[in-house]
């Protein structure tokens, strides 16, 4: 038992999680700020109120699906850096639909979602395609295709047709009738207006995504092409079909991750200064996750709720960028938890021999 | 020939040599002398501590207990740089070279000698050229690595020991994978070298060449020390004897067979590498029911495309593939296996398993869709545990309970016991087995000989392609010996003629 | 016209090419000695905002410039003390490398700039200084040409040095033959740890340079989003230019000229501009699908080495 206890990886993220803020706390502390202070502040703006906690959940359900999508590809052998534009596709694709095919309540929202998934299952695709086809290397197709989506989104905002006339840089909202927020009495009891549907999709991809990989024969597939491309060919699976097959799962997540986000919360997309870095927030999400898809619904509602908590932070003007500090932290202790591992381990396998 | 023994000059003593891995203990009390000139081997089976030992002495590895000498000076060897320091030198199983970079600049890393700023290749290049025409090592200093024969690379290796100056040189196994004539001239080179005054030291298992070459043999088993002989004193059975701890049997056990039909007949097969130069130039090959051909041959004469090619890993040309008379040349791995071939690829790591699956995975990586491991696309983790583990106690695959063990945490032999399970299971018409026992340990080794014979015996197809000529001597009814992409000649598998057969692989008429 | 335009797009090239070549540079140091450095735009944001502090408080544009090399040198370190001498997965430690430099930077200016995010617009004095002040006409060929910040022209002759390293000197050969054969270096007496140390410490070292460009010649003050993908970019940079420095600066000029003719464009209303900032993506991608293919990536890039004890 014990000995599971120590192989299991969940220990050493909470450990990671637990150093990065003791090096949050060290951080403010130096900057003169009472981290007791600043981290009761956090606490509170996430479990202060129903409220909060509703937004919490809210924020966390698109990081949940990115996180997914990035969490999926590292099973398969990929680093999907490229979740980023995969997401921004996803949210272009559900708010042209959104806005321009008036369809029935429900269906049309069913439909945006779709477009989304397509539309994020396509930019990864074409990464795949580009490795098997040429051999480009997945990272620098990413990169591009992070950028290309960003402008085609900043291009596709500035479209006349979907263009808001209401005088902001931004589309038109969407059709009330692609939205997904819950019913008007959710919103009231939870005192959360934006609370919407997504977070169940999430919960629901993350299910079907952990299902897929441990108990179907297509699972076995993808674990064996990431796992080892040449032994998968040697046993006559088709490695690049399945290969091609994951990046677009990949790219389908991080795009339904877009469509939630836009259908549920914002509802339009603005002009963007700056990637949003939904996709690149995945990356976090899943390996606090542990690459795990189950996982990754537990560290995508403890990023949405770092990153919601955290905004209350200018209130006592600390910087909320601490958050993102501590995020970083807490990597650096889980890439280098396999020292950890071998520490404790060795530890206990000495206390054992003295016993 | 032996070389003239020095016997009053002691250049290594290791005393008392102690190595442990953790709780693993990989050398215990092991001693070692070598004396200046002499050909000094070091016989043990895989796993036995040898490579162990000898990274101790050239201080890849920090001993846990012990004492080293070097010309009878008590030295501690921290690094290999301080290996290089002593003139001690050690040429790897594996090769240790940068395969984009030159003959020339793998010779002088870590030793570059400097023209100001600039790395001066055009002195190194001299001395390399100087150098291989004193021992007759044949390089081309300006070629590429990735772009020369494994004989070269080896001599390259060589030259790099000799370039910074070693007395002493520690070859790992050094003829794994040359011709007998390759490693006759290999023999020639170390002559050549002790007549100059190196000493070497051979790490080996091949009794064969201790008994050419040595002077004197150290014996370790299982990181013990077991004794040090003259090598004229003692006989190949006396040294396997000790080798192994038990008297060992060579000769596979096979039954007078008559071949069935024909079940694999290759056409006029011609193939191009990646690089678009052609390898196989006009194959013919035929395999029958119920016999082992064996395909003899040095790496690099197409072996490798033409297993490929048969099991659909790559694309011919132009020629046929016939099993059971069917053409199933390009077709997919898939649909090569479904017309009945089955292999032990070469690189069980890289293509035999999927080593970060479990042995439970691994036993199924063909068959995973099929009933009873699937059903609807589903997997039945049930039945597939059952299945591993009957395997398991079947092919007495250790340790036992390894259902969950991921294939890497495997010994190499327990890993092609899981391969060869697989593929006995799979039942299919041909086996093909590549290099099925290299880097095995001699209890392995018998395992996969008796379950070749085995599987011929039943009746089944088995073409065995390897570099080991021992092995396709000692189990093979036919020889085809392959040479630059065609088969050069064939004899029967009994009494074949070693030397014929050596000439053959270097393309010559036998 | 057509001379003054030239000018005009050699200028915008020679203020947007130094960021991308710098810290391409320094991730083709990392990359070659086998470490996959995916941390550049962390670096290249914590050099940003050290380069425009220092500055701003010393009012040594120099000064600034080399501080916020030695910020991303930092960062380098934490990079290379988490891969090289931890053996952590090189990709998750660059991913923390992205949180913790951005992170840091933002912090730190809300905590010295009175919680804002921005630095205050840097002197022309306290900014990295230019040469050839005055000779020329302002708007002439040689004032958008010549006089320019010198750093710009110092970034191309780096690459000519940092050819001469990896492939004339003995540092150069032994960090190419660390990222494809740790093992035989460890045999040959090199200490692959050391190699890959002052690799990954440069790479930082330049990806802060890099970023200090940004702040003390471009934008002339710090802001979050100042250095937006930059650090991406160079990765893709040297990707494309198969991780030599002569192919990193063929990669960083598509970039830099593309950028020369957004902005000389930009004004006319012909394109839009976020067609315009599209193309050097959509160039560098249809460049590698026609004519460059796949490059040869270092044999031990991104694999860490355990050495044996």
């Amino acid at each position: 038992m014990k000995k599971k206890i120590l192989d299991s990886n969940v220990l050493y993220i909470l450990i990671s999680i637990v150093l990065g803020f003791v090096f949050g706390a060290l951080l403010l502390t130096i900057i003169g700020v009472n981290p007791a202070a600043a981290y009761g502040k956090l606490f509170n703006g996430i479990f202060g109120k129903p409220k909060f906690m509703t937004y919490s959940v809210v924020y966390g359900a698109p990081l949940i699906l990115t996180g997914l999508s990035v969490a999926f590809s590292f099973r398969t052998g990929v680093f999907n850096i490229g979740a980023e534009g995969q997401y921004v596709v996803g949210t272009l694709a559900a708010a042209t639909v959104g806005i321009l095919c008036p369809l029935p309540p429900v269906i049309h929202a069913i439909v945006c979602i779709l477009a989304a998934a397509c539309a994020g299952a396509f930019w990864g695709w074409i990464v795949g395609l580009l490795k098997v086809k040429k051999g480009i290397n997945e990272v620098l197709s990413y990169i591009m295709l992070n950028w290309i989506a960003f402008y085609l989104s900043n291009y596709v905002v500035n479209i006349k047709s979907i263009h808001t006339d209401q005088g902001a840089e931004a589309t038109k909202n969407i059709l009330s009738s692609a939205s997904i927020k819950m019913p008007k009495a959710i919103a009231k009891l939870t005192g959360c207006g934006d609370v919407h549907w997504g977070i169940l999709l999430a919960v629901f991809a993350a299910i079907a995504i952990w299902f897929i990989m441990t108990k179907t024969t297509f699972g076995y597939q993808l674990r064996a092409v990431g796992f080892s491309r040449t032994a998968a060919e040697y046993a006559g699976i088709s490695s690049n079909k399945v290969f091609l097959m994951s990046m677009s799962i990949s790219g389908l997540l991080a795009g339904i991750g877009g469509a939630i986000q836009l259908l549920g919360m914002s509802e339009r997309i603005p002009q963007f200064a700056a990637q949003e870095g939904y996709g690149f927030q995945g990356i976090t999400v899943a390996l606090i996750g542990s690459t795990n898809p189950i996982g990754c619904i537990f560290s995508g509602l403890f990023y949405g709720a770092m990153k919601y908590g955290g905004n209350k932070l200018t209130v006592i003007k600390v910087p909320t960028e601490v958050v993102n500090i501590i995020m970083g932290t807490i990597i650096i202790f889980i890439a280098i938890a396999p020292v950890f591992k071998m520490l404790l381990q060795k530890a206990s396998a000495k206390k054992e021999v003295k016993e | 020939m032996k070389s003239n023994m020095d016997n009053s000059t002691v250049v290594i003593q290791m005393k008392d040599i102690v190595k442990k891995f953790g709780n693993f203990t990989a050398n215990d009390h092991i001693n070692l002398t070598v004396y200046k000139g002499e050909v000094h081997a070091i016989l043990g089976e895989n796993g036995a501590g040898k490579s162990t030992l000898m990274n101790v002495l050239y201080g890849m590895f920090k001993p846990t207990s012990g004492q080293i000498f070097i010309n009878g000076k008590e030295v501690s060897i921290d690094n290999p740089e301080k290996a290089i320091e002593l003139g001690i030198g050690m040429v790897h199983q594996h090769f240790m070279l940068v395969q984009p970079f030159t003959v020339t600049e793998n010779i002088i890393l870590g030793a570059e000698p400097m023209k100001g700023m600039k790395v001066d290749l055009k002195t190194a290049r001299a001395k390399i050229l100087e150098l291989s025409e004193k021992y007759n090592l044949k390089v081309d200093p300006d070629a590429k690595v990735q772009d020369i024969s494994v004989g070269m690379q080896q001599r390259v290796e060589i030259l790099k020991v000799l370039y910074r100056g070693a007395d002493i040189l520690i070859l790992d196994e050094p003829t794994a994978s040359l011709t007998p004539q390759e490693i006759d001239e290999l023999m020639e080179i170390i002559r050549n070298l002790t007549g100059a005054g190196k000493s070497i030291i051979l790490i080996t298992h091949k009794l064969k060449e201790i008994k050419e070459s040595s002077d004197n043999c150290t014996i370790i088993r299982r990181g013990k020390y077991i004794d040090t002989v003259k090598v004229s004193d003692v006989s190949e059975d006396d040294l396997a004897a000790m080798m192994v701890g038990r008297q060992v049997n060579f000769t596979v056990e096979k039954k007078e067979q008559e071949p069935g039909e024909v079940k694999l007949e290759v056409k006029d097969l011609h193939a191009k590498d990646y690089r678009g130069v052609e390898v196989l130039k006009g194959l013919n090959l035929k395999v029958h029911a119920g016999e082992i051909v064996g395909l003899a041959g040095i790496d690099g004469n197409g072996q490798s495309q033409l297993v490929e090619i048969i099991t659909g890993l790559a694309k011919a040309t132009s020629g046929e593939v016939l099993m059971n008379g069917e053409n199933v040349v390009n077709m997919t791995p898939r649909q090569v296996f479904d017309k009945g071939i089955s292999s032990i690829p070469e690189d069980r790591q890289k293509h035999g398993l999927v080593m970060d699956f479990s042995v439970v995975e691994n036993m199924v990586l063909q068959s995973f869709a099929e009933e009873p491991f699937a059903k609807n696309g589903i997997l039945n983790k049930k039945a597939m545990r059952n299945h591993a583990t009957k395997m398991i106690s079947d092919f007495d695959i250790r340790p036992v309970g390894c259902e969950e063990r991921l294939a890497k945490e495997l010994s190499g032999g327990n890993q092609q016991k899981v391969i060869i399970a697989r593929e006995v299971h799979n039942d299919k018409d041909l086996l093909i087995a590549f290099n099925p026992t290299r880097g095995l340990d001699v209890g392995a080794i018998e395992f996969v000989h008796k379950y070749l014979v085995q599987q011929r015996n039943k009746g089944r197809a088995i073409l065995l392609v390897s570099f080991e000529l021992d092995e396709i001597m000692g189990l093979s009814d036919r020889i085809n010996v392959i040479f630059d992409g065609k088969i050069n000649g064939e004899m029967p598998g009994k009494d074949a003629d070693q030397y014929k057969l050596g000439l053959m692989m270097a393309g010559g008429k036998a | 016209m057509l001379i003054t335009n030239l000018g005009l797009l050699i200028n915008a090239m020679l203020i947007s090419t130094p960021p991308l070549l710098l810290a391409g540079l320094g991730s083709c140091f990392s990359e070659r000695s086998g470490v996959v450095n995916i941390g550049i735009e962390g670096m290249m944001t914590l050099g940003a905002f050290v380069g425009a502090a220092v500055a701003y408080f010393t009012g040594n544009g120099w000064l600034g410039f080399f501080c916020g090399g030695l910020a991303g040198a930092l960062l380098g370190l934490i990079h290379a003390l988490v891969c090289v001498s931890m053996h952590a997965d090189q990709t998750i430690a660059g991913t923390a490398i992205n949180f913790i430099g951005p992170g840091f930077a933002i912090f730190l200016c809300k905590a010295v700039f009175e919680n804002s995010s921005d630095s205050p617009a840097l002197d022309t004095a306290a900014k990295l200084p230019k040469m050839f002040v005055g000779v020329f006409p302002a708007g002439s060929f040689g004032y958008n040409v010549i006089s320019t910040y010198p750093v710009a022209y110092l970034s191309f002759v780096l690459v000519l040095l940092c050819w001469f390293v990896f492939f004339k000197t003995r540092f150069g050969m032994r960090l190419r033959a660390a990222g494809e054969h740790p093992e035989a270096c460890e045999t040959l007496g090199i200490n692959v740890y050391v190699v890959r140390y002052i690799c990954v410490i440069l790479s930082g070292f330049l990806s802060g340079l890099g970023g200090a460009f940004v702040t003390l010649a471009t934008v002339s003050q710090f802001r979050p989003a100042v250095i937006v993908g930059q650090g991406f970019i160079a990765i893709a940079a040297v990707i494309f230019g198969k991780f030599t420095p002569q192919g990193t600066l063929v990669g960083c000029l598509i970039f830099g000229f593309c950028n020369g003719i957004k902005s000389l464009l930009g004004g006319s209303n012909i394109v839009s501009p976020n067609i315009l900032s599209m193309i050097p993506y959509v160039v560098t991608l249809l460049t590698l699908i026609f004519f460059v293919g796949a490059g040869h990536v270092p044999a031990a890039n991104g694999k860490p080495f355990v050495r044996n004890k």
